[in-house]
């Protein structure tokens, strides 16, 4: 190493000139036809697919369309059995939550030869956002520099708690209900589930008009649990697997929302009434925690 | 009169045209069954018991779907008109579809869907002017508009319940919102009808 270059020689590249600046990855066949309600929005991307929000048969019905884009490295004939393979998948068990009443994405489409689901648009945000937002505000109310209440992990019943541990329970409840339907999901995150606003006449409504801010902070968590990407979901009903679900969350909830983490007790309660077995799978929650979510001690 | 109407579907690229009409009280359905039956190219339409559609939605995915197939060189029937009346269906049974969701001489209101298609270097032979011309002529029914509001006059839910097999699910009996209800029994046919085929 000699003298540093100037700063300039450290800049980007520019980028080639014929990458489109809207999507940088091949769209699928059909979000290169018309839409009247305009471009489809690269929401997110994971290792396997890419989320797209964009309008289902008539303009103004939003949708969520999963693309699993085919892969270069993978031989074309098992490229395209593995793909059709994860999609089918998916929809089987969001069809099969679907009749049973768990709150998830409605079907609307599938093309397994373009590796296309479209699903409804779920409306709202992911608990991940919704209880930072709630942990942030709350820090805000309690600004104290000396390690006062705002810094310190949430109590159950300490003043204002009440909407996060409402949330937590139907989190647990949902949980329990896509348990008790059979499924297991594989993934359970905070940023797996979202927080659907209620309708209007359509559960809780509590009649008291506080401060805008204390308001906010309420109405904010208030929705119901929608639990999305079944990507890795599989059909069954091991207590096992169900133990390593919550496991999983436990440990995402713990990293991702530390200061909540002590409520997390609360999700496991809510669990125990929803399904007859939950008792025993709780039960075996505590043998995955000493051992960690792997039983076989392989992959 | 509610003529015709053309609908513009999302992702659907400009060679394709969807036409649609409801005719509520049709006197012929028998004479429009046969000629389907005898293959009447004159007669390529899909007619679909207006009584087994639940909403405009789950129609339109119907015919989305055929087209997509359509397109995709993959129908498993011997045009899009006759796909769009498989695709109403959530089982593989060609035969069962077309005697539950085509056009039957006890039925007595039918959706009539039209798909144009421009190829290249032959453009569609008809317009839909054409077409509307053709069904006036030909469906002696009382022409009205397509409409969510109109088709859930005819829908004949305990048929569409048995058919789906969505009876004896008891959250959706618990369920008292009437429309909240319906919504979600909606969506349920739509996604067993996305799954068909899979």
């Amino acid at each position: 190493m000699a003298t540093p270059e100037p700063a300039a020689a450290i800049q980007p590249p520019t980028p080639p000139a014929d990458s489109a600046s809207t999507h940088e990855f091949p769209l699928p066949p059909i979000l290169q036809q018309p839409s009247a309600a305009g471009p489809a929005e690269l929401i997110t991307q994971g290792a396997e697919g890419r989320l797209y929000r964009t309008s289902w048969l008539t303009p103004t019905r939003p949708c969520a369309l999963k693309h699993r884009p085919s892969k270069p490295y993978r031989h074309p004939t098992l490229d395209a059995r593995l793909t059709r393979h994860r999609i089918l998948s998916e929809v089987r068990i969001l069809q099969k939550c679907r009749r049973e009443g768990v709150a998830v994405p409605a079907l609307y489409g599938i093309d397994e030869s373009q590796g296309v689901l479209s699903m409804e648009w779920v409306p709202g945000r992911p608990v991940r956002v919704e209880v930072n937002e709630f942990l942030r505000r709350r820090a805000e109310k309690y600004p104290h520099s000396d390690g006062g209440r705002g810094r310190d992990e949430v109590a159950r019943d300490e003043e204002g708690a009440a909407p996060l541990v409402g949330l937590m329970r139907r989190i647990g409840e949902a949980v329990g209900k896509l348990h008790k339907a059979g499924i297991v999901h594989g993934d359970l995150t905070t940023s797996n589930m979202m927080v659907r606003p209620w309708e209007k006449d359509k559960g809780p409504v509590n009649g008291h008009h506080a401060d805008g801010q204390a308001e906010e902070a309420e109405h904010s968590l208030e929705g119901e649990i929608v639990v999305i990407d079944f990507g890795l979901a599989s059909q069954g009903s091991a207590d096992e697997d169900r133990a390593v679900d919550l496991y999983v969350l436990e440990r995402a909830f713990g990293s991702t929302h530390p200061r909540a983490e002590a409520l997390f007790t609360v999700v496991l309660e809510a669990y125990k009434d929803t399904f007859k077995v939950a008792p025993v799978v709780l039960k075996k929650l505590e043998d995955v925690r000493m051992r960690g979510r792997k039983r076989s001690m392989l992959g | 009169m509610a003529a015709l109407e053309t609908v513009e579907l999302e992702h659907l690229p400009a060679t394709h045209t969807v036409l649609l009409a409801l005719y509520r009280n049709v006197a012929n359905t028998a004479f429009l069954q046969e000629q389907l039956l005898s293959r009447n190219a004159d007669f390529e339409y899909a007619f679909v018991d207006a009584s087994t559609v639940a909403s405009r939605f789950q129609l339109l995915s119907a015919v989305y779907k055929a087209i997509a197939a359509e397109m995709a060189g993959s129908m498993r029937t011997p045009n899009v008109h006759s796909e769009v009346v498989v695709s109403l269906n959530s089982n593989n049974n060609i035969s069962e579809a077309y005697r539950r969701y085509g056009v039957q001489p006890s039925t007595k209101d039918v959706v009539v869907v039209k798909v144009l298609i421009s190829r290249e270097g032959s453009p569609s032979s008809l317009s839909p002017e054409d077409v509307g011309k053709h069904l006036q002529t030909h469906v002696q029914g009382e022409s009205v508009s397509c409409s969510d509001e109109e088709l859930a006059k005819v829908t004949d839910w305990p048929k569409l319940r048995k058919y789906h097999k969505l009876n004896g699910l008891p959250w959706i009996e618990a369920i008292k919102d009437e429309k909240a209800k319906k919504n979600e029994l909606e969506m349920l046919i739509i996604s067993a009808m996305a799954m068909r085929g899979t």
